[in-house]
């Protein structure tokens, strides 16, 4: 009782402490040595059913689907995209820096790597997996009910349905994995289970196993910004459990819809193109 | 009624069905019931639902009649099954590919809508598509052509079919139909849009219901662009600015198709809609079927990632020219 005390304090304190802020940015204000991320000072609108309302269209904004870790700026893969298919730098949203892979699994990363082109399921126009989906260059919608809330994603049409009411196992593999979902305070936690070992993290060939279990939370933290964080264990690939967390930011802009992307249709020759029939020779 | 009959098409199910169901026939409904509300005030449609059904589209050469008796309709029902059943043979092309009664798959196994009507069309009253206009003769000349051009079905996966390509399927339209199996939908409301999703290549449609316009006419998508609103209890969705390449019918990037959803018992959704494309057809036409309420939950269906049907087959039609060429070569040495 009395710790929870102690962290409302807190959390009240680095409200009153971060509106100063705004007001004075000039003085820096202390921190409290506990990180108040675990007591979020932001309370989102409620739905019609009085959850925390996530509905919306969301997209991150960073580097992560090229890479979840740290990287540098980097030629594109294919010569003649030249710098439009060039890969941007970025800082990594992997919390602590590295992945800790296994030694063999690790071995398996830097050859997936080594062939992107070729392994990397986007190339293929293959579903995304989780929680790659989410980071993805593509906004995905929100529609959220009592029973079910959905993940919309642009890309491939990928599709999430997350169990609120009726919790089940998962029934089968499958590259989108099985979601339960559960509201804890102003957070949407989402444990995803039943992956196949066919989807990556990211265009570096960070990877996974079918023993893959995804622990997400969904946080606002104001009115069109998201904070997301994911748990990631998968004892047959890493050696402990390991977290990647980013901001999602809304899509404001008026009519703003998730389109088509049906990608299938522009992977065809790149995937079947050797077996098409060759004109009789003459 | 979901009967989850495992033992193979039995005359027993559709007896039993007919007798359970009749009630949720799309004709017999209560006018004094009162849809449920979403906690946002919407009337609620959400759940899982099939459209599967054995009604024909259009109404059968020979019948002539609007709408059966509940006693022909069992003997019109118990042909189709027995039709849908039979590709099954043991040995035949369709047994290797699926076994519809094996896995429940037909129709006759599971929730289907039963429609005392003799076609789903209703309008024109001859319960047929009408008759396609100057231009639709054209389009249709010039996508002959195209497909000439593309070569035979195995030619290349862009002479195929979409649904070998897993591109998309009949399910997903707009409008929405029968799709043969895995004809079931989940609808999610929030405030604001419903959401459909279609079991088959997990196809989704967001509709919007602020009055939003529909989007500049140079994007155009293979299921269009949704705009919805709520006309009382019924549920208005206008879909524009098609690609054409998916025809409804020998539809084109012209076809406007405005659907009507109405809860009109806790296991029944009324589904109308009318197609408009003058590029295509004559006159407007229009259809009256239902959505059953049915078990979840949808699995993915990941068909592109599964695809080896299409690798396959053109990869066997090249072995098939090679040996052809071997042996014309080796007559030809003799």
């Amino acid at each position: 009782m009395q710790s929870r005390l102690l962290i409302t304090t807190i959390a009240a304190v680095s409200l009153a402490a971060g509106v100063s802020m705004a007001q004075a940015p000039q003085a820096p204000a202390a921190r409290p040595a506990t990180r108040p991320a675990a007591a979020p000072a932001y309370r989102a609108p409620r739905t019609a059913d009085g959850k925390p309302n996530l509905n919306g269209i969301w997209q991150a904004m960073n580097t992560a689907n090229w890479d979840i870790e740290a990287h540098s700026a980097a030629p594109s893969p294919v010569r003649d995209l030249g710098a439009t298919g060039a890969i941007p730098g970025g800082i990594g949203v992997v919390e602590g820096g590295s992945i800790p892979y296994l030694p063999e699994a690790l071995k398996k990363k830097q050859e997936n790597q080594a062939n992107r082109l070729k392994l990397d399921p986007e190339v293929k126009c293959y579903l995304p997996g989780v929680p790659r989906a989410v980071y993805m260059p593509y906004p995905f919608q929100i529609i959220q009910s009592t029973k079910h809330i959905m993940m919309l994603h642009e890309y491939a049409g990928a599709v999430r349905t997350i169990y609120m009411a009726e919790q089940v196992e998962a029934p089968a593999d499958s590259w989108m994995g099985w979601s339960n979902g559960k509201w804890d305070g102003e957070s949407l936690v989402v444990d995803t289970k039943g992956f196949n070992d066919l989807s990556w993290f990211d265009r570096a060939g960070n990877f996974h196993s079918d023993a893959l279990h995804v622990i997400e939370r969904f946080t606002p933290r104001s009115a069109d910004t998201l904070n997301y964080e994911a748990t990631i264990e998968d004892p047959k690939t890493f050696s402990k459990p390991w977290k990647i967390s980013m901001p999602l930011y809304r899509r404001v802009e008026p009519n703003a819809q998730i389109m088509e992307f049906r990608c299938v249709e522009f992977v065809e020759d790149l995937m079947y193109g050797h077996l098409r029939k060759q004109p009789a020779s003459k | 009624m979901n009967a989850s009959v495992v033992s193979g098409f039995s005359r027993t199910v559709i007896a039993v069905s007919l007798a359970l169901s009749m009630a949720g026939a799309v004709a017999a409904q209560s006018p004094a019931y009162k849809a449920p509300r979403t906690p946002d005030g919407q009337p609620d449609l959400q759940g899982f639902w099939t459209n599967a059904t054995y009604t024909p589209l259009e109404r059968p050469n020979g019948v002539t009649k609007t709408h059966y008796t509940p006693e022909e309709l069992e003997a019109v029902l118990k042909k189709a099954a027995a039709a849908e059943t039979a590709q099954t043979e043991p040995g035949t092309t369709a047994d290797v590919h699926y076994d519809f009664s094996q896995f429940g798959l037909d129709r006759s196994q599971s929730t289907f809508v039963r429609n005392l009507r003799t076609s789903l069309i209703v309008d024109p009253p001859d319960g047929k598509i009408p008759p396609i206009s100057a231009e639709g003769k054209r389009r249709l000349a010039q996508r002959a052509e195209e497909q000439k051009r593309l070569g035979g079905r195995w030619d290349s996966a862009e002479s195929n079919q979409l649904d070998d390509r897993c591109l998309i399927m009949a399910g997903p339209g707009p409008p929405m139909m029968d799709a043969a199996y895995n004809s079931n939908y989940h609808i999610v409301q929030t405030q604001g849009f419903v959401m459909i999703l279609t079991e088959m290549i997990h196809d989704v449609r967001v509709i919007p219901l602020d009055g939003r316009p529909a989007p500049d006419a140079k994007v155009r998508q293979w299921m269009g662009v949704s705009r919805g609103r709520w006309e009382g209890d019924t549920l208005v969705v206008e879909t524009t600015n098609f690609n054409g390449k998916n025809p409804f019918r020998g539809s084109t990037e012209n076809l406007k198709v405005t659907e009507r959803l109405r809860r009109v018992a806790d296991d029944t959704i009324e589904y109308k809609f009318t197609v408009e494309d003058p590029a295509m057809w004559t006159r407007p036409w229009t259809v009256e079927s239902a959505m059953r309420k049915t078990v979840g939950p949808i699995f993915e269906h990941a068909c592109h990632e599964g695809n080896f049907g299409l690798y396959n087959t053109l990869v066997g039609a090249r072995l098939e020219e090679q040996r052809a060429a071997e042996d014309t070569a080796k007559k030809s040495s003799n």
